[in-house]
């Protein structure tokens, strides 16, 4: 019995830590958020793809690596860690799942290979099948797809957009077909790409699995749920080490302000509610290849109370670095707020929780 | 990760619920201390009874107690094996088989004979203790030293061959029944706070030892005062050396913040708060349909989970000797406790006005243990080192805080 991350796992994160230090330290974000070094989102996903990050659970027999999601979920932590402004979770884990559920044979190949060559970049469009907003939506009608996408995920740079209609239906659509628009969203993370798309008879092909069959996009929420509940849990643990060094080394009324029990116990609150969260993003995780029956509660779970746990933790943080925590010159707000948007993605808490009772036929 | 704990443990869970099976619905036959919610009078018992000495012998034969204390000593002699443990805790629960009784003697006074005690000690006093022929009380804690333990003034002083006690030792439970009590006393007065204490074993029928009982918010006496006036014991009841008994009891101390937060006993505990909002209703509805409710016990449902694959994670550190898992043994009394009471808080607001039904009261819903554990679990959130100092333990042993300066005595 053994449970936790895996060796690989853990050499992997500190490949990945080192990469996002040396290719995305906060000065470069903190000038890419204020418009200059626009490659920077461009030169940080290339060096994750080299790393390997578009092929992880992408099946050998496809060229991937043929990794569970686990593996997948120990990248997204150090992504969130490292608040990578690039695209993960709807690119290489949810659109990828996607096609292994319900894609046909010739879809597999044709697209999973061209994921793991880092030929295509899906960006990822289903908050309406989870709970639509000012009635958006899209319909997919034979091969024609109509209708308007939210709030899509990964999106700068996708060559190929994976969106669901209402009833689970996967469709592909591309980025340059003629009957899209494309709108640009500006929420408060700077690192995240998200559009709002509007189709008009875009070219649809549908995932042919996942027609009257909703199992696949619960699979795929599932999966995308436990990434970004990671990638918050990366996050919020960066916020507390940042706490915990500041209150050791700033001082006040002649002494380091970690020593005055307020702050001291600020941060054993954070440190001791987000330590359970490790194991649950693991465990989560570990159940959608093994334990099925588990799966959609603990990802609900697992979504719903790390963001709770986070969103505290990026409170708390903040205040115990005073007036400083605030500035933009400290910056500790894009992990803030890489938080703030993790919560609300594929459903935000109170969400999710009605899903797990309702699940659990309460 | 591999949750798998092979064939070899497969066929031990298998023995084990066998053996469950044959003693659902015991019931002892002799009373010990207050229980959780009055004792559970079972009502599939199977007219099975015995005295829980007994039931002890017959678990510590089968190896599901006291495993890896060695047969010289009265255990089973077995080397450590935590998926065993796991196992046995997890079955005998779930089938509501009592566990072996357990308290301070077990827990906190065996270990520290194991580590710290003479020979002629661990011969006389594990086997009886382990058997329940011999119940500890613990005496640590004196009206002026709580969370500053250290600053104990119970005196110990040397006279011909016996050790003389004068003071007093406060929330000191099971005094009552307990033959015995490892104590903390002063005998060094002139040594510095931490290097003047000695851990004592008093025998309770020693003259000059006065217990009065101490109420509790639950209305228990589960807690006790005990005074000693010219209490004379063999100056062999000394565990380690004079002067180090700050040592020896921090050994303690360590056992006893591992037991408190034990995840199994939450994740049924929710799932009987779970059963209790589906038989609740208000104006007919089911409280578990009404959203705020739900929305409430599925947090909690949340934040048991996290602990439960937490104690996962802990489970797996000790098996692999992992040091990386420290941290995560300093949260558990913390976690474990606050998120208990804000559980058993829970049920009460389910019930409403019925939830604050006590005693023996009409309409009372399960023995009101909801009540009673509500109570009491604020007394553990206190007990055995606050909320607060355990955050600064884990602030400053966990996390590498700063203490606060020490403030010159007057």
């Amino acid at each position: 019995m053994y449970f936790g991350l895996s060796e690989e796992q853990e050499s992997f994160q500190e490949s990945l830590d080192k990469f996002l230090e040396d290719a995305a330290p906060l000065d470069l974000i903190q000038s890419y958020a204020h418009g200059e070094n626009t490659s920077l989102p461009t030169d940080v996903h290339n060096g994750l793809i080299e790393l390997g990050i578009n092929s992880l659970i992408i099946p050998e027999e496809y060229g991937g690596l043929g990794l569970d999601l686990l593996f997948a979920a120990a990248t997204s932590q150090s992504l969130g860690a490292g608040i990578a402004p690039a695209p993960f979770t709807g690119s290489y884990v949810m659109a990828p799942l996607a096609l292994i559920k319900a894609g046909s044979d010739t879809q597999k190949s044709k697209y999973l290979e061209a994921i793991g060559e880092a030929n295509i970049h899906f960006g990822v469009g289903i908050s309406e099948y989870i709970g639509a907003r000012d009635d958006a939506g899209i319909n997919i009608d034979g091969d024609k797809a109509n209708g308007r996408a939210l709030f899509v995920l990964d999106a700068s740079e996708a060559t190929h957009y994976l969106l669901a209609d209402k009833n689970g239906t996967f469709c592909i659509v591309k980025s340059d077909d003629p009957g899209l628009t494309k709108i640009p969203l500006t929420t408060v993370d700077k690192t995240c790409g998200v559009q709002e798309l509007l189709l008009q008879d875009c070219e649809a092909e549908i995932l042919e699995g996942s027609i009257g069959d909703n199992t696949a996009i619960q699979t795929v929420i599932d999966a995308g749920r436990i990434m970004i509940a990671a990638d918050s849990l990366g996050a919020a643990a960066i916020m507390i080490k940042k706490s915990v060094a500041y209150a050791k080394e700033r001082k006040q009324f002649g002494r380091a302000i970690g020593s005055f029990q307020a702050v001291k116990h600020m941060c054993a609150q954070m440190a001791a509610d987000l330590e359970p969260c490790y194991a649950m993003v693991w465990y989560a995780a570990h159940c959608q290849n093994n334990i099925p029956e588990e799966a959609t509660l603990m990802a609900c779970h697992a979504k719903a109370h790390v963001s709770e746990v986070a969103t505290a933790v990026a409170k708390t943080a903040t205040e115990v670095h005073g007036g400083m925590g605030f500035t933009e010159l400290l910056g500790l707000h894009y992990w803030f707020k890489r938080i703030g948007l993790n919560r609300q993605i594929l459903g935000g808490p109170e969400l999710v929780r009605e899903e797990a009772a309702t699940i659990q036929n309460f | 990760m591999n949750l798998d704990y092979g064939p070899e443990y497969e066929e031990f869970r298998k023995q084990v619920k066998d053996f469950c099976k044959k003693y659902q619905g015991l019931v002892f036959s002799d009373s010990y201390g207050p229980r959780l919610g009055g004792d559970k009078k079972s009502e599939n018992s199977n007219g099975l009874t015995m005295t829980r000495s007994e039931w002890q012998r017959i678990l510590i034969e089968r190896g599901y107690f006291a495993r890896e204390i060695p047969k010289e000593y009265g255990g089973y002699g077995g080397t450590i094996d935590f998926l065993k443990n796991k196992i046995i805790n997890s079955e005998f629960s779930e089938a509501g088989v009592p566990a072996a009784t357990r308290g301070q003697g077990t827990d906190y006074l065996v270990p520290t004979l194991l580590e710290m005690g003479t020979e002629e000690q661990k011969q006389k006093y594990i086997k009886p203790t382990l058997h329940f022929e011999m119940i500890w009380c613990q005496g640590y804690s004196e009206p002026n030293s709580g969370s500053d333990l250290a600053s104990l003034q119970t005196k110990g002083v040397m006279d011909g061959d016996s050790w003389v006690i004068n003071g007093q030792k406060i929330w000191t439970s099971t005094a009552k029944y307990a033959h015995m009590m490892f104590c903390l006393v002063r005998t060094e007065p002139d040594a510095p706070k931490h290097k003047g204490i000695s851990y004592l074993l008093i025998p309770m029928d020693t003259p000059g030892i006065e217990i009065r009982p101490l109420v509790d918010m639950t209305l228990n006496a589960g807690f006790n005062e005990v005074f000693f006036t010219d209490v004379r014991i063999p100056a062999g009841n000394i565990v380690g050396e004079r002067g180090q008994g700050w040592l020896v009891a921090n050994k303690t101390l360590v056992h006893e913040r591992g037991s408190l937060g034990d995840p199994t006993v939450i994740v049924n505990r929710m799932n009987q708060l779970i059963g209790l909002m589906k038989t609740e209703t208000l104006d007919g509805t089911r409280i578990i349909d009404k959203p705020v409710f739900r929305d409430r016990v599925m947090k909690i449902q949340g934040r048991v989970m996290a602990f439960q694959n937490h104690g996962l994670r802990l489970l797996s550190a000790r098996l692999n000797n992992r040091k990386d898992a420290m941290f995560g043994v300093m949260i558990l009394k913390l976690i474990g406790t606050e998120l208990r009471h804000e559980l058993e808080g829970l049920a009460i607001d389910v019930m409403g006005e019925l939830g604050t039904l006590y005693e023996d009261s009409p309409n009372l819903r399960d023995n009101g243990s909801w009540q009673f554990a509500y109570m009491m679990y604020l007394g553990l959130i206190i007990g055995g080192g606050t909320s607060q100092i355990q955050r600064n333990i884990i602030a400053e042993r966990g996390l590498g805080l700063p203490k606060a300066p020490k403030i010159k005595e007057a």
